[in-house]
């Protein structure tokens, strides 16, 4: 399918995107291309608006200002090639139901309104759970299940999906090493089969040994581009050092400011005088 | 049984089914409050509809109080998106705003029509066989079974539909979105069918005890078992069961039957809660002391496996040392050992203990795990 964009049409693009929360820009006038094939991570602070740009991409929240084009048309008219995995804690895992119906969820959007899952969907989140080696476990209540279990479900629940933009909100948090290289080996498959994968990453250091793209957001784009040319000190000073360069600012102010302060005091003072004297 | 004892039975029942379908999935969605906020709200939709049409079964004021429902159900959620407001207040300012506009027509107008307060309030369905449907001059049963039943049937049918949109809306709201579903939408039409039912359950219990049929046995349900459609069947049967039994309660005591249903509904609940086979507290505790004896012969093991090729450790092996060494009081020594014993972790001469080659690779397994 991706073969036919011949990487031309990017998977992602959005353009002068702004979202807000009640006047609050979580995102400022965001740009995006993600050509398609890629392996692209998404880092930033905490409320850098991460998991708002997938919210974004995904049409959940209406933006205030921009828009996103998924291979260039509405994301609206192709939600069925794109998956989403949310984050793990977003659901209540003590819901009464097993770990292969999880994964069928992923199969309900094609099947649309009513229509429920039979005998080839069964099929088919039985070879997802296959894939994240999770088979056996398929009647297991989800309750019982460990952290990685868990994201091993939500993942086989978008493989399900067969999309071809796969979104995923920190697929590695609280995972253990086992299912981090699973996760990896998933990752590096997707993109073998010319998929497009966007995730949201924390471990800065493992970026350029899991992504070969990635974006570094803090409420604007700081950048983004292949890893080797755009993960590098200065973008990462800009992204997470807001407060360092602030504090440095801070001191440089400070130590330029008795020239500046001096007129200040005397003034002040002066008005001290003044309303001392009336 | 005399036809309208059997006839209240079969009206309770079925109101009692009607609301445990919606209630299951209320419990799920943590909406169990809203519930309770349509029942009262909706006092004032069926006030007006009833001034409009001076009859309690009209369909019109059937669709004025679930109108009612649903307003209640939005009106929270805006107050809530101001963002001013948590969601539990906002219920608490909505629906007694609604209940008290209610309540002033009544009083105030209570003189000129049959509406009264009791009923209002905690139903009566100890008349419900005095108000029959009478076709072509044949009875053909109470009023109250029919709007029961109709009101069953579409809760049934429509949960039937859209099991999958709203399982899927209630695990994962967000998926559901990404999906194309809307989850505004399965909301919605849950508060709808939500309304509909107080509407029914109106009559029966009244406004204030509906949110027991509706909570009830669906979180005693929640309790007994892991699986959704075996929940919603649960949720039903227990609602019947508490119906039945509260309409026997009521006989013997010669009280309100909205009163003892509510009752019984909490006393399955609280069955449940004490002896789920697996969530009850019973078999919780059950499993913590099934873990503590456990342990113990755990730690037996461990003692014995560290002593057993010290020179000089005779004394360590002696069960007489087990309540000095290990600071287990006399009883609880001689359990675990007769426990470890008969498990064949260890075995015992002349006081003696040693470690069998099963209680040896338990010990080993424990100090590595």
């Amino acid at each position: 399918m991706t073969d036919r964009h011949n990487g031309k049409v990017p998977a992602v693009e959005v353009q002068d995107l702004t979202v807000a929360y009640r006047e609050q820009p979580a995102l400022w006038d965001v740009d995006l291309t993600v050509p398609s094939g890629v392996l692209l991570a998404i880092v930033g602070p905490n409320g850098a608006g991460k998991t708002t740009l997938l919210k974004a991409i995904l049409g959940l929240l209406r933006p205030v200002a921009g828009q996103v084009l998924v291979f260039g048309q509405p994301v609206e008219q192709q939600r069925r090639r794109i998956s989403y995995v949310p984050q793990r804690g977003s659901v209540d895992w003590d819901f009464p139901t097993s770990v292969l119906d999880v994964v069928m969820m992923g199969t309900y959007g094609e099947l649309g309104w009513i229509r429920r899952p039979g005998r080839r969907e069964r099929e088919r989140a039985l070879a997802a759970l296959d894939q994240v080696g999770m088979r056996e476990l398929s009647d297991r209540q989800i309750s019982q299940l460990s952290g990685g279990q868990q994201q091993r479900v939500f993942l086989a629940r978008a493989l399900v999906q067969d999309a071809d933009i796969y979104l995923m909100d920190e697929p590695f948090q609280g995972v253990d090493a086992l299912t981090e290289r699973a996760i990896v080996t998933l990752l590096q498959q997707l993109r073998a089969q010319g998929k497009t994968v966007m995730a949201v990453h924390h471990d800065l250091q493992t970026v350029p040994e899991y992504f070969d793209w990635v974006m570094l957001l803090n409420v604007r784009r700081i950048a983004c581009g292949p890893v080797t040319e755009v993960f590098n000190e200065q973008n990462l000073r800009l992204t997470y050092g807001g407060r360092f360069a602030m504090a440095a600012f801070a001191r440089e102010v400070e130590e330029a400011a008795p020239a500046i302060v001096t007129p200040d005091r005397s003034r002040s003072g002066g008005d001290d005088h003044g309303t001392g004297a009336a | 049984m005399t036809a309208p004892q059997i006839e209240i039975q079969l009206i309770a029942a079925i109101v009692a089914a009607a609301c445990a379908l919606p209630g299951a999935f209320l419990v799920l969605r943590r909406m169990a409050l809203i519930s309770d906020a349509i029942s009262h709200a909706m006092l004032l939709g069926i006030v007006v509809g009833f001034f409009l049409t001076e009859d309690l079964n009209s369909p019109l004021l059937i669709l004025g109080a679930t109108l009612t429902g649903l307003l209640t159900a939005l009106l929270v959620e805006l107050l809530h998106r101001t963002g001013l407001v948590r969601e539990d207040a906002a219920i608490g300012l909505v629906f007694p705003a609604l209940f008290s506009i209610g309540v002033i027509l009544i009083s105030r107008y209570a003189g000129s029509v049959h509406l009264d307060t009791d009923v209002v309030l905690l139903g009566e369905l100890a008349f419900a066989p005095f108000d029959r449907v009478v076709v072509a001059g044949w009875d053909i049963g109470p009023k109250g079974l029919y709007a029961g039943g109709v009101i069953l049937l579409i809760n049934a049918a429509l949960i039937a539909l859209f099991y999958k949109e709203l399982k899927l809306a209630t695990f994962d709201p967000g998926l559901a979105a990404a999906l194309g579903f809307s989850p505004a939408a399965i909301h919605y039409g849950l508060m709808g069918v939500t309304s509909l039912t107080a509407v029914g359950a109106f009559d029966s219990v009244g406004a204030i005890l509906t949110v027991a049929l509706f909570i009830a046995p669906a979180a005693a349900a929640y309790l007994l078992t892991d699986d959704l459609a075996r929940m919603l069947f649960l949720s039903v049967g227990l609602g019947v069961a508490a119906a039945l039994s509260g309409y026997w309660l009521a006989f013997l005591l010669d009280a309100s039957i909205a009163g003892s249903m509510a009752t019984m509904a909490g006393v399955i609940f609280g069955l449940a809660w004490c002896f789920a086979p697996e969530r009850g507290l019973v078999a919780a505790a059950r499993r913590r002391a099934r873990q503590r004896w456990e342990f113990a012969q755990r730690m037996l093991a461990i003692h014995l496996l560290n002593h057993e090729r010290q020179p000089g450790a005779e004394p360590e092996l002696q069960v007489e040392h087990l309540w000095q060494e290990l600071r287990w009081d006399r009883e609880f020594a001689t359990r675990v050992v007769s426990l470890a014993e008969g498990r064949g972790l260890i075995t015992r001469q002349n006081g003696r203990l040693e470690l069998t080659d099963r209680g040896r690779l338990l010990a080993e397994e424990s100090l590595l795990a």
